[in-house]
């Protein structure tokens, strides 16, 4: 048999892993071994580590940064809830609401991508951190004065409030600073699950092939890129619409998980915590970032215990990663250990290594 | 070396080109060729026909406007005089990307390689242009995807065999040692598939047997892949060893075309690169 590519193998890996990882959480909850606390956080989890990997395929693999993440989060939360809403109508299946719900979200996502993306990537800099960081301030101030309701004859929308709707006995989805109200609450695990999957063999696929090359060449030499006849902003644009995109189709999921959500809950500190858990797993490093995710959603609720402390302790607990994964000896201390078990499972990076010896 | 010399004939215009390209449109015709940047005249009145498959060489002393014509030539700089021909195409208004895409292609002073992909992979980036796919089949691995990987893969080790650098394939570009890098960066370049390469100082930093394997590389890529090469560089035992025109530049203009043995003997030259005797005698 032909020897796997290392690439090939590390992503068999991680599929195993993601599997095995979700079959385990899955028979616990639906055994009741989870708190309610942690089970209730369960999809939020999926919505986050599906944020954590749009992210890092715009600021770890394409090399911009977005600081308002958050905010295509909310543009497909919001479209996802009034497609979820307006498909009561037409059927009681909540998987197919859920699945539309995700898919018009992250078209919608897609559009805001877009439209945020043509006019900023084509300039070099760190522009897009700036126009991403207002364009999350303007979508939550904007969905902050949406009215939209649902009747017989379609959608209502106003910018006014619900009584200027006109509708015939129908339905509030948008409530402007409530937010949206009465979302059916359809989110189920195995779909957020595979949510994941997907977000992470679309990266993984992209990264190693033509189009991530040239991505990935992007973040290394902009100049070299144009020299060999590579359109520099048709890539960077279509990352980032990629990117955004799948931050869409997390807020559907994220929003269907709850039966309501206000628009102050994708604001700047949410987009930070998106990026925290990019630069903490490692820019650039998927898997990590994935880990982060996990690892900071769940971190609140189990230092619950120590109350008043939980935000400090929340601190002290980021402090100490950032030194072990950043700090040669302290990282010794965990690291190599856990090579010396797990050195054949897990691929080497960095494959190749020194051409002079 | 003079043995090496190529007789050079006047090409129907104003220049001259090696007898062989007489018949072939000339593969780059620049024509008062210019930039201001503010007041300053980097680059003026530059005038050169590069013939189908000719060694160029374009020398000066520091700051003369070498590396600017480059710039101009890959349209990092869009000229503020004259124009360009490439193949006998008009290439007004193009950005570095199209004019790449028409066939020509550079490597830079100070290497620009991709650090954090392997050398195979710096090769691929080289051919995207050549290979076919799109988001779509990539993010979902459909057929298109594969083949394209494998046509990659081939050209990639077959371009990297002809500068035998396959064995290196796998490693990060970033840790193969200088001379490699350079080798890379032309092996990349090569991989547009131009019809003019631009080397921008390829010798630099090398030692005397790597810039003879340079030279003998570089004969070998107008030899088998018949195209043209344009070079800068400071080592004159490379300029007049391998190049078949040569244009000398000072303070933004040219003072001299020729052969090799004309330009060794011209004033003008010995003049900008040594001081005239005047000069010399106010400094002392």
């Amino acid at each position: 048999m032909k020897k796997l590519k290392p690439t090939t193998r590390s992503n068999i890996f991680t599929y195993g892993a993601l599997l095995i990882i979700f079959t385990v959480v899955y028979i616990l909850n639906n055994g009741g071994v989870i708190s309610n606390n942690i089970s209730g956080l369960l999809i939020p989890i999926c919505a986050y580590v599906c944020m954590s990997i749009s992210l890092n395929l715009t600021v770890g693999i394409l090399g911009e940064l977005s600081l308002g993440h958050a905010g295509f989060m909310s543009v497909g939360a919001f479209s996802g809830v009034i497609a979820a809403s307006a498909l009561r109508n037409v059927t009681d299946n909540g998987t197919l609401q859920l699945i539309a719900a995700i898919a018009i979200g992250a078209v919608f996502a897609a559009i805001a991508g877009a439209i945020v993306g043509v006019p900023v990537l084509r300039l070099n800099g760190d522009y897009l951190a700036i126009v991403t960081l207002a364009f999350g301030e303007i979508i939550k101030n904007l969905l902050n004065n949406f009215y939209i309701g649902v009747d017989n004859s379609g959608l209502h929308f106003s910018m006014k409030d619900t009584a200027s709707l006109n509708m015939d006995k129908g339905t509030v989805i948008v409530n402007g600073p409530m937010g949206a109200v009465g979302i059916p609450k359809v989110s189920t695990l195995i779909v957020g699950f595979i949510l994941i999957l997907i977000c992470y063999a679309a990266t993984a696929n992209i990264t190693n092939s033509r189009t991530g090359r040239a991505i990935k060449a992007i973040r290394d030499n902009r100049i070299a890129v144009e020299s060999v006849g590579i359109s520099v902003a048709k890539y960077k644009l279509m990352t980032f619409v990629t990117s955004a995109a799948m931050a869409g189709m997390a807020g559907a999921l994220y929003a269907l998980n709850y039966t309501t959500i206000t628009p102050k809950k994708f604001d700047f500190n949410t987009s930070i915590l998106i990026l925290v858990f990019v630069v903490l797993g490692g820019i650039g490093n998927v898997r990590g970032g994935m880990i982060a995710a996990t690892v900071l959603v769940v971190l609140p609720e189990l230092l619950r215990a120590v109350k008043d402390y939980r935000m400090l302790m929340y601190a002290v607990v980021l402090i100490l990663v950032m030194i072990f994964t950043n700090n040669r000896k302290a990282r010794g201390l965990i690291i190599d250990p856990a090579k010396k078990l797990f050195g054949k499972l897990i691929p080497k990076r960095g494959k190749g290594g020194d051409a002079n010896g | 070396m003079a043995k090496n010399e190529t007789k050079m004939v006047p090409f129907p215009s104003r220049a001259i080109v090696p007898e062989r390209d007489l018949g072939k449109t000339p593969v780059l015709e620049c024509i008062h060729l210019g930039i201001e940047f503010g007041g300053l005249k980097a680059v003026d009145d530059f005038n050169l026909i590069v013939g189908a498959t000719e060694i160029a060489g374009l020398i000066g002393p520091n700051g003369a406007g070498k590396t600017t014509v480059f710039n101009l030539l890959t349209k990092v700089y869009q000229p503020t005089h004259g124009t360009m021909l490439v193949q006998g195409r008009e290439t007004n208004g193009l950005s570095t990307t199209q004019v790449n895409r028409i066939g020509v292609a550079r490597t830079f002073q100070n290497i620009r390689l991709f650090n954090s992909q392997t050398v195979e992979e710096n090769v691929m980036i080289g051919l995207h242009n050549h290979l076919k796919g799109g988001l779509f089949s990539d993010m979902f691995r459909l057929p298109t995807y594969f083949k394209s990987e494998k046509k990659a893969h081939e050209r990639a080790l077959e371009l990297l065999d002809f500068f035998d650098m396959a064995d290196m394939a796998n490693y990060k570009a970033g840790s193969l040692p200088y001379g490699a890098q350079r080798r890379l960066e032309i092996v990349r370049a090569l991989a547009t598939d131009p019809c003019i390469l631009l080397l921008d100082e390829p010798a630099a930093g090398m030692n005397p047997s790597e810039t003879e394997d340079l030279m003998n590389n570089i004969r070998k890529i107008r030899d088998e892949l018949k195209i043209a090469v344009m070079l800068i560089e400071h080592d004159m035992k490379l300029v007049m060893g391998i190049c078949e025109g040569i244009c000398v530049m000072n303070y933004g203009k040219v003072i001299a075309k020729g052969t090799p043995s004309e330009i060794q003997s011209n004033p003008a030259v010995i003049e900008a690169y040594l001081g005239s005797h005047n000069d010399s005698k106010e400094e002392k």
